[in-house]
């Protein structure tokens, strides 16, 4: 049977007989085929929504709450559909066991997968109410309506029930199939109601993972090795376990010390004398893409069209540039954290993951136990950018939890969450491509380390080869990357973007024609030209060769089918080669917005994060030892870097939704590489554009 | 030193027998059950933990607790614990957070700004603030939530 949705995912519903569950499949989905598996989950409506005895009514999701506003877009959904106040809904999100299955919170795929189903799911309970309210009013369903919670007869307001008295505090029971969603008079979809995280984050009553202070905790702290691939020989624990109250454990691998106080089992871990062996000399930040060079395999061809001789001799001569990007840690301002109870064969876990789903099979794995003996909650997450996938922490706590017989808290201090981050792979980006008369013709590009994705342009090029090694999602080369890669916001493509993007400029300066008019010559494809004149528009941009003194640049990007363009202003000092954003400005399609406050958010968000991986975030690392271990070193973006921001959104109201925590921040890097170039005629090729690399350019 | 250090906490006397020299940080998570001060780096380079003392506003993580004794001491939980202050309510209407792990240090700090210099200029706002991390970027709506709470400028000023 199949069920007719709005959007661009066409799904079929497979009952399963007599069991009254559904599982789902996608026919087809246009989310790149190397996004990390695919969305799936239950279709019946009391999966995602309860409505309560007094009324209130409580979405489910197995979605997290990281900061992106998921709660607030959810209960959106839901009051319109359910034709219930906004203020009536409650969002429990990330609880495994009461929240309906979600393989994770990534990839930007809340609003166009989960916010869907969520709407389906309200859109039938109130039909399913309807139908139930004309049974007992005795009035066709036709001459009802609904508003506030309550169905009514039309002509005769005051014969009515209320939803709580329908349901009576039970499941629904009735399903109905083809329920039109609301196409007009939308009273909550597209406003920007109070997020509902809002009280509990302002007052302080948010409880992240680590604020759970079940009685008898104990904080653990674990012995750490100093490198990767750092063997541990010896570990005298004995001038630790003079500390009143500690307790030290030993098991599987795994030397940790407990103790009631946080600080006192962190002060008593450092206590341990631990000699480790070394790894054998390896890669450091600055050998690191030679290594790439040197350990990548045969290219994989992504992509491929024309003959690259022909492209060649149009060319006439080519410009071949090698584009680099470091490391980049995600840096959550809470670190990893969990705390575990094991109780009777059972173990509940608090953790800050992105993926409780995933880290519950984590959990159950190590510890041997039924999957249905895991709980994992991930109520408040204080940020995951794509970090917060894995939860060794978690694992660690539950285990913990077993061998103490008392709940466990494991938090890891920020030097543990450098080391084990999973980071922005680094990557080698090498571009050869020609113009001539104003075209592109030529295109031959290869990319070691960071991922394939939005490699292959969509500029109109005749002659074209894109090749590709590894990347963030793994695959690599064995020893390619000198510590775990992941995901790090919109994955692999801040990093072709940023080097596709600026070779374009490379070639627009070449040819000695505005940028925004060399890319408009070679774009035929009609959302990204839109976001592009949009963008123009809204910044003021005005034609010019760069470089041209003002401090001007553009680029223009593609995630999982949203479409960027953004337009920086820069100053750059020629004596100390710092850059100053002035004012960035953006225009986005990502869709019909549910939420224009909340996307807006993510993308002021997104230029903040985007400075920082433009400008200074990148990890220093020396023979598998990470040499940033705190804030002082690794740099993040600050007030005094806020620059004006101005953000557009160029939609189809009638559009898909599109998620926006990741399409915002994917030109950051090329839009900045530009304008420093534009200011100072110096191209610089290596994210992060450090005041020391632009002086280098410049000399 | 093991001995007890008494304090005022959010405006209510609190004594803690422990060793004197942990930070303020741990013993009002774990001794006092405070939690909406944050952990964030542990060596006062971020301000997820900022607490006020006296008027003040001090990074926790690398605060003694001997240094508190006899002092007033203000977190989180005592900014809003007679209704939601002002700083709050304008961080709410500016919606000057996201993922919030930041948020509690950030009110703390914005707080005793506002405390000290009741009408900021937005610079003075920014430089004030300029080492509490956000990693979810919402400089520009703390900056504009803080100045929503000083509230109009007095001429001249």
């Amino acid at each position: 049977m199949a069920i007719a949705t709005e959007g661009m995912v066409r799904r079929e519903f497979f009952s399963l007989a007599g069991a009254g569950l559904y599982v789902f499949l996608h026919a087809e989905a246009q989310e790149p085929a190397r996004l990390p598996g695919r969305q799936s989950g239950p279709t019946d409506l009391n999966a995602y929504l309860k409505i309560g005895a007094d009324g209130r009514v409580t979405c489910l999701a197995g979605k997290v709450e990281l900061g992106q506003g998921a709660m607030t877009e959810l209960a959106q959904v839901l009051a319109e559909e359910l034709d219930v106040p906004f203020d009536a809904v409650d969002v429990v999100t990330g609880d495994t066991g009461l929240c309906p299955y979600d393989m994770g919170t990534f990839g930007s795929m809340c609003t166009p997968l989960l916010v869907p189903a969520v709407r389906r799911a309200a859109a039938e309970a109130r039909a399913v109410l309807v139908l139930m309210a004309s049974e007992r009013l005795k009035v066709p369903a036709t001459e009802l309506g609904t508003g506030a919670g309550a169905i009514r007869e039309l002509a005769h307001p005051s014969n009515r029930a209320t939803y709580s008295q329908l349901v009576e505090g039970k499941r629904i029971e009735r399903h109905l199939e083809n329920i039109p969603l609301k196409a007009s008079d939308l009273r909550v979809i597209g406003t920007s109601p109070r997020r509902k995280d809002g009280p509990d984050k302002v007052t302080g009553r948010a409880q992240y993972a680590g604020d759970g202070l079940l009685p008898g905790l104990l904080h653990a702290a674990v012995l750490r090795p100093p490198a990767h691939g750092a063997k541990l020989k010896t570990a005298d624990t004995s001038a630790a376990e003079k500390i009143t109250g500690l307790r030290v454990v030993k098991e599987g691998g795994m030397i940790a010390v407990l103790h009631e106080r946080p600080d006192i089992a962190r002060e008593a871990v450092a206590q341990i004398e631990a000699e480790f062996e070394n790894p054998p000399a390896g890669a450091n930040d600055k050998t690191i893409f030679d290594h790439i060079r040197k350990i990548a395999t045969q290219p994989r061809p992504v992509g491929q069209s024309g003959d690259l001789a022909e492209g060649e001799r149009l060319a006439g001569s080519a410009i071949e540039h090698t584009y680099l990007n470091s490391y980049v840690a995600h840096s959550p301002m809470e670190t990893h954290s969990a705390t575990a109870q094991f109780e009777n064969g059972k173990v509940t876990v608090w953790a800050s993951t992105q993926a409780p789903f995933m880290v519950k099979n984590a959990v159950s794995a190590a510890m041997g136990l039924p999957s249905e003996n895991v709980r994992v909650v991930a109520r408040y997450v204080g940020g995951g950018f794509g970090g917060k996938t894995a939860a060794d922490q978690a694992v660690e706590a539950a285990r913990l939890s077993k061998i103490t017989g008392r709940p466990v808290q494991v938090v890891y201090s920020r030097a543990e969450e450098f080391f084990f981050d999973n980071f922005r792979p680094a990557a080698v980006m090498k571009i050869r491509a020609g113009a001539a008369g104003g075209k592109i013709v030529l295109w031959d590009s290869e990319v070691l380390g960071a991922g394939e994705r939005e490699a292959n342009p969509f500029y109109d090029i005749p002659h074209r080869r894109i090749t590709s090694v590894g990347g963030w999602q793994g695959g690599n080369p064995p020893g390619m990357h000198p510590f775990a890669v992941g995901p790090w916001r919109a994955p692999s493509v801040n990093s072709t973007t940023f080097a596709r993007e600026s070779h374009i400029d490379v070639l627009a300066a070449k040819a000695g024609i505005d940028p925004l008019e060399f890319r408009l010559n070679n774009l035929t494809h009609p959302r990204i030209r839109r976001v592009l004149e949009t963008a123009a528009r809204q910044f003021g941009w005005k034609s010019g060769q760069a470089p041209s003194g003002r401090g001007f640049g553009m680029a223009c990007g593609i995630y999982s089918n949203a479409c960027n363009a953004t337009m920086v202003e820069v100053a750059v000092s020629r004596d100390t080669g710092a850059v100053q954003v002035k004012r960035v400005v953006m225009a986005l399609d990502v869709g019909m917005v549910v939420n224009p406050d909340g996307m807006r958010q993510q993308a002021e968000g997104s230029v903040i994060m985007g400075l920082g991986y433009s400008l200074s975030e990148e990890v220093r690392f020396r023979n598998g030892e990470v040499l940033d271990h705190n804030f002082d070193t690794y740099r993040l973006p600050r007030f005094s870097w806020l620059p004006e921001i101005d953000i557009a959104f160029v939609n189809d109201p009638q559009a898909q939704s599109l998620g926006g925590g990741e399409p915002p921040i994917i030109s950051m890097g090329g839009a900045l590489a530009n304008a420093i170039f534009d200011a100072v005629g110096a191209r610089v090729l290596q994210l992060p554009m450090t005041p020391e690399r632009v002086k280098a350019a410049l000399a | 030193m093991q001995q007890t250090i008494s304090f005022t906490l959010n405006g209510k006397p609190a004594s803690v027998n422990t060793d004197d020299e942990r930070m303020l940080l741990w013993v009002l998570r774990s001794d006092l059950g405070l939690t909406g001060t944050k952990f964030g780096c542990g060596e006062g380079l971020c301000g997820a933990c900022t607490v006020m003392v006296e008027n003040e506003a001090v990074r926790s993580c690398v605060t003694p607790l001997k240094s508190v004794a006899g002092k007033h001491v203000l977190t989180i939980e005592g900014v809003g614990q007679h209704g939601l202050a002002a700083i709050q309510q304008a961080f709410l209407d500016h919606h000057a957070f996201q993922c919030g792990y930041c948020t509690p240090g950030m009110i703390v700090n914005a707080h005793a700004l506002l405390q000290k210099t009741p009408h900021p200029t937005r610079d003075q706002i920014a430089r004030h603030m300029e080492d509490n991390l956000c990693r979810c970027g919402a400089h520009g709506r703390i900056l504009d939530a803080i100045e929503q709470a000083s509230g109009p400028r007095k001429a001249g000023a």
